[in-house]
């Protein structure tokens, strides 16, 4: 039974052994069992490199989320009870407000380092939904979501959702000009879903849109609901991060059976929490230094009033511009409204997206048929269709997030923003096929120059020109270990199906759902570049002996 | 290393490519400094404001060099009388002074160049030419008058007043201006402009005679005072305000922000996980070699 | 511990051609592990002291740091500005908190990774995976055990029992939603009807003055709210009704119209000479859109660009806005003061399913 999942067994040398511990461990230990739980922990190894770390960026910036928050949690009044502010900041003075933007008023300009807390908190956000992003997307180019990963990618998955939800409730919260704006594209969202909208907009806010109940409603989803089980996710994610051990590059020593690294303790230990502290220091320099979500110039919110350049924080973006370049399409029938104008740019786009990106894996797993455990990492080249597919889903991506400030765009490029929506609405369909295109003649090129590099060796930046005047770069052999790194890939070849029916006559066995596989399996591993031991042997043969 | 000196005149001749090579970061000084000097132009440029002066009672002498200059600059889009010309420009009998004085004080008129919308520039006549064909258009017909600088002139000491200006700025400007009046997006090109550099007299100008797209607020709609206290309230968030949290980015929102958090703040991440993540720099060959030969020890050997 | 079980081949592109006896002469077979090379610390005591010197040095800034935020706390007004060159004029107790922590973090951080780095172990350790799947034993003892506990509970054995709980099972969820529904009333019509009515003055919310009908020349924009939302009973409901009611006041000369002559003369006749309100709310998502071209009429909003034509009775002409905005039918009273007619003849802002 493997050590790391069996924390209850294996105690024949605890007996053996009489090992001197203090007394505190000892008192710890015959209550919980210390040293069984933990033993094989303290030295369990990590793989080193530093796309590694990029979900540590989201884990050390949730901590400090949530040391931030608890301070605002403090003075902030989650409540829309209307009061008049007589504050510190004077330009608002007597203005008529919620509670919960003048306490945030408060926070900001009466309590100390209040106003650093909060831009901590906000810088904190902003980097976290975006470390959790990049990290996903390292998942999704490395096939580190292959078997046994799965759950785990699933796990991950819905921390990214539930980021972007507690993102969202938190930029809301403060109850500025901006936020409440935001709010009010999300109850127009929501009177847009069929049959249910009118009654779950009205069930949400307690009645007409803004009513006194959302804020703090969303207060307590906010600071119990979505944090709780973002905690309770990220400690699974952990627990199985431990428990499946941590995937490597592929490269001398290092293969599908084994971990090559450095110990957690003491290595991971310092490094980790190091990183850690690194991260706080990044953020508290961004917080005193660069100020973010400047509340008091919004103003409170009023229904009646709104700012040009009226935008989401970065990761609703790119549901902002999906509504943006959505045509005005919208169907009456039999005395009934259907929004396609909202509904399709603010549900199915993104559901679709989100739904395709969840079950990736699955669908690979079922198009490779493959079934083995993977813990080596690929090389994004060598899986070309999946690069592909995700460039052109970042794409995708990417053109929706920049028809979200297509505004902007517009007045510093002095552009019309017709025309960028246009040119928008056209990219986000065009965009992702080229994209596609080029990433995959890109990823089968980078396989041709591995290829030149086992077969002939590393340019040297060498030039050596003969005696008739011919130049040419002096070529190094690749050492072993290289020669492994490059090729301790397999090369998926697409299924074979075989003739409909065998000799006998019998058909084959498999329906449509095989054939349907054979056709995805084509599509995406027909493309590929090989480098076969007999052509190395044939070159290696053909230079001679000099 | 020799240099090659053409080609197959001499034997052999080897040449490191990288010794042609500008250092890598060249490319990146050069750009910075192209960027920064861009910057500095437009800052230039852009600081030239436009003296303020109120308009007195106009002189014949006045009105007669009004004439004179409206004829010259202003007429072949105009007219001659001022009546307008049909597809080029509009009529501007009744416009007032209040308009000529914005729009030739700001640099948008004379207009150069065709396009969505007349923009700002450094204004090309003297306050006191424009003043002159300020007397002389008002003289075709009654308008809105340049207002006194007691008019325009905000009270930042006024606590209320600036307040109030939030209030009004934010219900009835923010929406085309932005919520600090860093300018907006309108339709098919046309922008509202940024009112970071305007300056008080230009401000009220503008609302008291709509300029191009932009709406009238007229004294019944918006009164004088209530136009004070959007001035005040924009000088102070220029001035006294700041930006309590540090650099403001522009004040365009949660673009720019975003922008920042996935250039700056993600590549410099990035570049700590790599320190991080690196292996450390191991001992060069000859290093080793010397402490195996001074200590007699094998230094592979970890243990 | 054995690992037949693991897959065989995660071998090179060549591999699979390759029998497992030819492996041997593979050129792209593993290495194996380099041979571990210290770094200058490890051999050279004076680089290990220099190292832990370094380290200790960022532990003491760290401290100072830490110290430092204490005094700046302490000492600096929260309400104290300060003029930064390349910042602008900024909170100096936020900027003097945020650097004072900040550096204290990143010396914290950085001292321990580099002394990880520098001065802990650089030899890399192997470790051996094993695979997920539980080994046949356990399985085999976990399944056996699983079916002595569905055999003793008797689940199979009484379907009455089984099928009865699974069905409350069915029914849990039921309350768990039932339960909310006083989270708001019904909608009703309230989607439908504005504080709006006959008579009611449309009052300018900048000077809370009503408007009247010659403070709108061309060109102007006005804002105008209800009359009755200002009074106090209507306090509690002050924001919810102004989400609905908040209308644009402008003047359009009679020329400027556009659309069928139906259209025009209805249009025209909402006005008072020209003199029309439109909501401020959007028909897309709602978003008050206010961005006012005076010259060409367009009504844009800047959340989405909807951009309305008001001389074509607020008609869609960009943007994802399905619906013209709506325009409320004014008069004038004997003062000379605007008023509505009646409330809007349509709902406004964002459409929802009973709409029609």
């Amino acid at each position: 039974m493997s050590a790391t999942t069996a924390p209850l067994t294996g105690d024949k040398d605890n007996e053996a052994t009489e090992t001197k511990t203090d007394p505190v461990s000892r008192w710890a230990d015959e209550r919980l069992g210390l040293y069984k739980g933990t033993k094989s922990l303290i030295r369990k190894v990590f793989p080193d490199h530093w796309s590694f770390l990029l979900g540590e960026i989201a884990l050390f910036s949730f901590i400090l989320i949530l040391l931030s928050g608890v301070f605002l949690t403090l003075w902030f009044k989650p409540s829309m009870t209307e009061v008049e502010y007589h504050g510190s900041y004077y330009p608002l003075n007597g203005v008529s407000m919620s509670e919960a933007f003048a306490s945030t008023l408060n926070i900001s300009f009466d309590v100390r380092a209040g106003l650093l807390m909060r831009q901590v908190h906000h810088w904190a956000a902003l980097i976290f939904i975006m470390a959790i992003m990049v990290h996903s997307l390292r998942i999704f180019f490395t096939g580190a979501f292959r078997k046994p990963r799965e759950i785990n990618w699933l796990i991950g998955f819905t921390l990214m959702i539930l980021g972007l939800l507690e993102g969202f409730a938190g930029y809301s919260l403060p109850d500025d000009l901006l936020s409440g704006t935001g709010l009010r594209i999300a109850s127009g969202v929501v009177l847009a879903i069929p049959i249910v909208g009118t009654y779950l907009s009205y069930f949400l806010f307690g009645g007409d849109f803004p009513g006194h109940d959302f804020i703090p409603r969303l207060f307590t989803i906010h600071v119990l609901l979505v944090p709780a089980l973002i905690v309770g996710l990220v400690t699974a994610h952990l627990i199985l991060v431990f428990v499946q051990k941590h995937t490597q590059w592929a490269g001398p020593g290092k293969t599908n059976e084994n971990v090559v690294g450095l110990p957690f303790m003491p290595v991971y230990m310092a490094k980790a929490g190091g990183f850690m502290f690194v991260i706080f220091g990044v953020v508290f320099l961004l917080a005193g230094l660069v100020q973010i979500n400047p509340i008091w110039v919004y103003g409170p919110y009023t229904p009646d009033q709104i700012s040009a350049g009226s935008q989401p924080d970065w990761y609703i973006g790119f549901l902002e511009g999906s509504l943006r370049m959505m045509p005005n399409w919208e169907w009456n029938l039999w005395g009934h409204t259907i929004s396609f104008n909202v509904l399709i740019p603010s549900l199915v786009v993104p559901g679709i997206l989100f739904t395709g990106y969840a079950l990736w894996p699955f669908f690979e797993q079922w198009v490779t048929g493959d079934k083995r455990e993977h813990h080596i990492l690929d090389r994004p080249r060598n899986r070309p269709t999946r690069t592909a597919i995700g460039v052109a889903g970042i794409t995708f991506y990417g053109v929706l997030w920049l028809g979200g400030g297509n505004d902007l765009i517009a007045t510093h490029f002095h552009l019309s923003v017709e025309a960028l929506t246009w040119t928008f609405r056209v990219l986000v369909f065009v965009g992702p096929v080229i994209a596609f295109w080029c990433t995959k003649r890109i990823a089968l090129g980078l396989q041709r120059r591995d290829k030149d590099k086992i077969l002939h060796g590393r340019e040297t930046g060498i030039i050596k020109v003969s005696l008739d005047g011919e130049f040419s770069e002096v070529h190094e052999p690749l050492s072993a270990g290289e020669r492994y790194r490059l090729t301790a890939h397999e090369v998926q070849k697409p299924l074979e199906l075989g003739p409909a029916t065998d000799e006998n006559g019998v058909p084959r066995p498999g329906g449509r759902g095989l054939r349907l596989r054979a056709k995805a399996s084509k599509a995406m591993f027909s493309d590929h570049v090989e480098t076969t031991v007999e052509e190395y042997k044939e070159l290696e043969a053909g230079h001679g002996h000099h | 290393m020799t240099r090659t000196s053409g080609i197959g005149k001499e034997s052999s001749v080897v040449n490191t490519l990288s010794a042609r090579r500008r250092h890598p970061l060249a490319a990146f000084v050069v750009l910075f400094l192209a960027l920064g000097l861009i910057g500095a132009t437009y800052a230039t440029l852009g600081s030239a404001k436009a003296k303020a002066a109120s308009s007195a009672a106009a002189t014949p002498e006045q009105l007669a060099e009004g004439q004179k200059l409206f004829q010259s600059a202003c007429s072949s889009c105009h007219g001659l009388q001022a009546q307008g010309v049909q597809g080029s420009g509009p009529s501007l009998i009744g416009v007032g002074a209040a308009a000529v004085d914005f729009q030739v004080g700001t640099g948008r008129m004379p207009a150069m160049q065709i396009g969505p919308q007349v923009q700002a520039k450094p204004p090309v006549y003297t306050q006191e030419q424009i003043d002159a064909m300020a007397a002389y258009i008002s003289s075709l017909g009654a308008g809105p008058d340049v207002p006194a600088a007691d008019v325009y002139t905000p009270d930042l000491s006024d606590q209320g007043s600036v307040a109030n200006g939030g209030v009004l700025f934010r219900s009835n400007c923010s929406q085309c201006h932005n919520i600090v009046g860093a300018g907006g997006a309108l339709t098919d090109g046309k922008f509202a402009p940024p009112l970071r550099q305007t300056s008080e007299k230009h401000i009220y100008e503008a609302m008291l005679t709509g300029p191009q797209n932009m709406p009238i607020f007229g004294n019944s709609v918006m009164s004088p005072q209530n136009k004070r206290d959007i001035i005040a309230y924009l000088m102070h968030s220029r001035t006294e305000a700041g930006s309590p949290g540090g650099l403001d980015l522009g004040s365009i929102g949660p673009v720019s922000e975003g922008l920042f958090v996935w250039t700056i703040v993600l590549g410099l991440l990035i570049v700590i996980a790599c320190w991080i993540g690196a292996h450390t720099t191991k001992a060069s060959r000859a290093r080793v070699a010397h402490f195996e030969a001074t200590t007699g020890k094998d230094a592979t050997n970890n243990e | 511990m054995s690992t037949d079980h693991l897959p065989e081949s995660v071998g090179g592109a060549g591999h699979g051609t390759l029998t497992k006896d030819a492996a041997a002469d593979d050129p792209f077979k593993d290495p194996g592990l380099p041979e571990y090379r210290p770094r200058v610390t490890d051999l050279d005591p004076k680089a290990a002291k220099r190292a832990e010197r370094q380290v200790a040095l960022l532990f003491l800034i760290s401290i100072a740091g830490l110290v430092g935020s204490l005094f700046c706390y302490t000492f600096i007004s929260n309400t104290a500005v300060v003029r930064v060159t390349g910042l602008g004029t900024v909170n100096a107790n936020n900027l003097a908190l945020g650097l004072c922590l900040g550096f204290a973090f990143l010396a914290m951080g950085s001292g321990a990774i580099h002394w990880a780095r520098t001065l802990m172990t650089d030899v890399d350790l192997v470790q051996y995976r094993h695979e997920m799947k539980s080994d046949p034993e356990a399985t085999a003892e976990a399944v056996s055990e699983w079916k002595q506990g569905v055999a003793d509970s008797g689940f199979t054995k009484y379907p009455l029992i089984r099928r009865s709980l699974l069905t409350a099972m069915l029914v849990l969820p039921l309350p768990a939603v039932w339960l909310l529904r006083d989270l708001g009333p019904m909608p009703k019509d309230r989607l439908r009807h504005t504080l709006w009515a006959k008579d009611q003055k449309l009052i300018n919310p900048n000077t809370k003055q009503p408007l009247r009908a010659e403070d709108i020349t061309v060109g102007t924009l006005a804002l105008a709210n209800p009359e009755q939302i200002y009074s106090p009973e209507q306090k509690e409901e002050f924001v919810d009704q102004l989400a609905k009611a908040a209308v644009l006041v402008v003047r359009l000369p009679q020329n400027a119209l556009k659309g069928s002559e139906e259209q025009k003369k209805q249009q025209w006749d909402w006005s008072v000479d020209g003199i029309m309100a439109f909501s401020k709310i959007c028909t897309h998502v709602g978003c008050p859109v206010a961005l006012y071209e005076q010259q060409t009429h367009h009504m844009l909003c800047p959340c989405h660009q909807s951009t309305f034509d008001l001389s074509d009775n607020g008609r869609v002409i960009f943007g994802p806005a399905a619906r013209s905005l709506p325009q409320l039918p004014i008069t004038v009273n004997a003062n000379g003061e605007l008023v509505a007619v009646s409330d809007f003849r349509q709902p406004v802002g964002p459409s929802f399913w009973e709409r029609g």
